[in-house]
């Protein structure tokens, strides 16, 4: 079995006051053994929520369709006490506010000890000697001292190493990050991509890495999937992303990066305009309004996930570099 | 680095602010103190954007806040339209208030969230006594036409009703409501996604221009400074480490810690890795910083002489400024 996950034609619905609100619509995706996938996408594009749901977090406001298979076994319809079984041991996640996800009053130590004893069934002792070579693997300089601090004490990159570190200490097959460097400075988010890099070729990891930056996924990922407004509209191992771009929007989305290279004073480009209303199930390509190479047919049909052979997917009627 | 000096200062300009020797230090009881500022200068020509950028807990957040007095400099001198700041009292020190004005990192936690934005707007407008409720009425319409919103949709709504991306440009509206000299922006962006981090970045350049407003703008991204900025001024653990045109902060780098910084940026390329092993490990405490150049501790290049000897601004090409005893070659 060499899939750690498969998600095919995953749909998810929140019904809202305004009407069912669209999240997620028909996402297929695929991940090996050690593979590292980067979900890209603006605030709203379904990114989180797409992760949640394989994880099995969605709320119950939530309604879902499709298959989650994880190491072949189908995990969607599981009751959540099952699913529980598999947090920590087989799926781990990585929130992005180190801030709020650990809790404030018990000490580093007990937090990371914790799914140490509880899932591994180690002994106090040998969940304490574990836990000082995981503080030591994630560049923590005092082990020791660090096991009896609480997280006040410590800066945000400080406070998602300690997370990384929790996460990580069940060897997990699958591993979610999600927005972990953004709340971080740019030293510090360097340091954490990197010791993620490092740690999951070290376990043979999967990697989920969700962000709405696509410099942070070009160095750390073997494949990105680009989400605008629910839809996964573009797929591509990472070089050929870069390289041989079909979506507009992907486009878009890396012209409107600062970079170091841009000459002073000038204007970035942007992206005008905004998502549309997920509420709304509008005919045609969701890009449209706010895509420069727009016709009439995009208006009118919405244009579907089209397969060049080389794993390289895309959903547009005027790719970039096609026939016009 | 971490260097004083005042060799950048430019006597000769036409300054609107001149900060010199300007400290901040905390209190922690004990004896302790963080000494989060310790002697920078620096002056800002009328119509340039200073940028200040520096990781966090170097004091970039705290030296701004502490020019507009808020909480006033433990010691030194803020110039502000030749009025010195650190000596006013109460009543002075508000009627500069209108010149100088600040955007804050968090968009939606800085507008008040039960007040509609024709009020938010309103507020500073009828403080400062600028006209009957008709002129004020104008003047909210022209702000958030100006910031790229509609006052027919907008007026009437309140601030959780946005995105992070609206709040910015409604916290950019009410800082130009007053017509200021001086707005201080400290890290405007960070809290907003790449795509709408561009819009942002574009109105406060069309702004400047417009209202020929002087710039201070606060950030821990090099590549975000790039494009709005005349001049950077980079900081580490309340020091200056480096000033100088923004191209040249990162086409001819002098600085370790500028170029760590530099090598940070996660550039969209796959073939390019961001090259963290620049520099490792936190930041030392600024209660007991390293002697010497503070940024000693974690220069590849450190010698005896920057534990005994602080490094000192000097001038290492035309309005180039760095502060180290062995600076990168050129």
């Amino acid at each position: 079995m060499s899939n750690v996950l498969e998600v095919t034609g995953l749909s998810i619905t929140f019904a809202t006051p305004r009407g069912n609100l669209r999240a997620v619509n028909d996402a297929t995706i695929t991940l090996e053994q050690g593979e590292s996938i980067g979900v890209v996408g603006e605030s709203g594009s379904g990114k989180t929520v797409l992760s949640r749901a394989i994880m099995g977090l969605l709320p119950g406001t939530a309604t879902r369709t499709g298959s989650i298979k994880y190491m072949g076994n189908e995990i969607s319809e599981l009751p959540e006490k099952e699913l529980r079984e598999l947090w920590g041991t087989g799926m781990a996640m990585i929130f992005q506010d180190p801030m709020t996800t650990l809790n404030p009053v018990r000490r580093i130590g007990t937090q990371l000890t914790e799914s140490l004893t509880v899932r591994l069934k180690l002994s106090k002792k040998e969940a304490h000697e574990q836990a000082i070579e995981l503080l030591r693997r994630v560049r923590i300089a005092d082990p020791e001292g660090m096991m009896r601090k609480f997280p006040y004490q410590l800066s945000g990159g400080m406070r998602q190493r300690i997370m990384i570190a929790i996460a990580v200490s069940c060897k997990p097959e699958l591993l979610f990050a999600d927005e972990p460097t953004t709340a971080l400075d740019v030293t510090v988010q360097a340091q954490v991509l990197e010791l993620l890099s490092e740690l999951r070729k070290e376990f043979n990891m999967a990697m989920i890495l969700v962000t709405h930056d696509l410099g942070v996924v070009a160095g750390h990922t073997d494949k990105i999937a680009v989400m605008y407004a629910g839809d996964v509209v573009e797929m591509a191992p990472t070089r050929e992303l870069f390289n041989n771009m079909k979506m507009p929007y992907t486009e878009a989305l890396l012209k409107s990066i600062p970079r170091l290279d841009t000459p002073t004073g000038t204007r970035l480009p942007v992206i005008e305009g905004r998502l549309p209303d997920p509420t709304k199930n509008e005919p045609g390509c969701p890009f449209a309004d706010r895509c420069p190479y727009v016709a009439d047919k995009c208006r009118a049909e919405k244009p579907p996930l089209k397969d060049t052979g080389n794993g390289h997917l895309y959903r547009c009627w005027f790719p970039i570099g096609g026939e016009k | 680095m971490a260097g004083s000096g005042k060799a950048h200062m430019r006597p000769d300009g036409d300054r609107i602010l001149v900060v010199d020797d300007l400290t901040v230090e905390f209190n922690l009881g004990r004896g302790k103190v963080v000494k989060a500022v310790s002697g920078i200068s620096l002056d800002l020509i009328r119509g340039e954007t200073l940028a200040i950028v520096g990781e966090s807990g170097c004091g970039k957040s705290t030296l701004g806040k502490a020019i507009l007095q808020l909480p006033k400099p433990t010691s030194g001198s803020v110039n502000f339209l030749s009025k010195e700041l650190t000596s006013m009292n109460k009543h002075d020190l508000r009627e500069m208030r209108p010149a100088m004005q600040m955007i804050f990192q968090d968009p939606i936690s800085s507008l008040d969230p039960r007040l509609p934005v024709s009020e938010v707007l309103a507020e500073p407008l009828r403080v400062w006594n600028r006209g009957n409720e008709v002129e004020i009425n104008e003047k909210i319409d022209e702000l958030l036409r100006a910031a790229n919103l509609d006052p027919a949709v907008v007026r009437d709504r309140r601030s959780y009703e946005f995105s992070g991306g609206q709040c910015q440009r409604i916290s950019i509206a009410r800082a130009l409501a007053l017509d200021p000299t001086m707005i201080i922006c400290d890290e405007p962006v960070s809290a907003l996604d790449v795509s709408v981090q561009a819009q942002i970045l574009n109105l406060l350049q069309d702004m400047k221009d417009r209202y020929g407003l002087t710039l201070i703008f606060i950030s821990h991204d090099l590549a975000v400074v790039k494009a709005v900025s005349t001049r950077v001024m980079v900081m580490y653990l309340g020091k200056v480490c480096e000033v100088a045109p923004p191209d040249d902060v990162y086409l001819r780098t002098r600085h370790h810690y500028t170029k760590a910084l530099v090598g940070s940026v996660p550039i969209p390329d796959p073939d390019r890795k961001i090259s963290a092993g620049l520099m490792q490990g936190e930041p030392p405490s600024t209660i007991d910083p390293p002697s010497g150049c503070r940024f000693r501790t974690r220069c590849p290049a450190a010698t005896e002489q920057c534990v005994n000897e602080e490094p000192q601004l000097r001038e290492v090409a035309v309005g180039h400024f760095v502060a180290c005893h062995h600076p990168l070659e050129d």
